[in-house]
């Protein structure tokens, strides 16, 4: 389950690709994780224009990493969201919460 | 209603085992000539049934689960997932939305999800014994097929 990463002064730009489900949340959690404190980011962008699949192991990622951003008074956008992933996150309404682009 | 097809798959609780038994649904789906987003809503459903057996009902060892699919007549994917493990003591609270016994992996949103991807959702249990989730979808016939 990769995660690319690009910086650019304090926006961090994450790529999340491949297929996120429970079997490979908890390694994109620690990987965004570190990211984010590596990076000390005002804003977080994240690219999910690679990922082919995801369910409700992709609702707790976003929450986790949307908080964490939220902790250290950063912000948070999720752009390229596929029709699939967009379809679990809309049934959980998470547009209500985080901004998708 | 008769049943025109079947196949039924029995893994250990590995968390690598929802990939597979998400892709063999949609294999097995396949025949009913679904569309890409019908595709795309019975392995969401299919991988929120496993992962929640693979998660809760076997905590601290693994355990079997089986993965039942089935083709009814006039077009009607019917997915069985059953488990053996610790049950569930209250099936309405664990359907609620964002309740969940898990950790920080989890959302919650599980039955949900299978709930609003499916036509029908049965989920029956009892402490110690064990969950069976009965999930039924009917794939549109499509013109010019």
């Amino acid at each position: 389950m990769p995660v690319t990463c690009k910086e650019d002064k304090r926006h961090l730009m994450a790529q999340v690709a491949g297929e996120l489900d429970h079997h490979g949340a908890r390694s994109v959690m620690e990987e965004l994780d570190r990211r984010i404190d590596q990076a000390r980011p005002r804003e977080l962008t994240l690219d999910l224009s690679g990922l082919t699949f995801t369910d409700s192991s992709g609702i707790a990622v976003l929450l986790r990493t949307y908080r964490r951003m939220a902790q250290s008074q950063g912000s948070m956008r999720v752009v390229n969201t596929p029709a699939q992933a967009g379809k679990v996150f809309k049934a959980a309404g998470l547009e209500r919460i985080i901004r998708f682009e | 209603m008769k049943i025109e097809n079947q196949v039924a798959l029995e893994f250990p609780s590995r968390s690598a085992n929802e990939g597979f038994a998400r892709t063999a649904a949609a294999c097995f789906a396949a025949q009913l000539d679904p569309t890409l987003e019908e595709v795309n809503d019975i392995k969401t459903a299919v991988s929120e049934a496993v992962t929640n057996a693979i998660v809760h009902a076997y905590p601290d060892t693994l355990g079997k689960i089986l993965l039942k699919l089935r083709i009814r007549e006039g077009g009607t994917l019917e997915i069985v997932v059953k488990d053996w493990g610790v049950g569930i003591a209250d099936v309405e609270q664990a359907r609620t939305p964002l309740f969940t016994t898990g950790n920080e992996e989890r959302s919650g949103m599980g039955f949900t999800i299978m709930e609003s991807f499916m036509d029908t959702l049965k989920v029956r249990s009892a402490p110690g014994r064990g969950v069976v989730v009965t999930m039924a979808r009917k794939i549109s016939r499509r013109a010019g097929r």
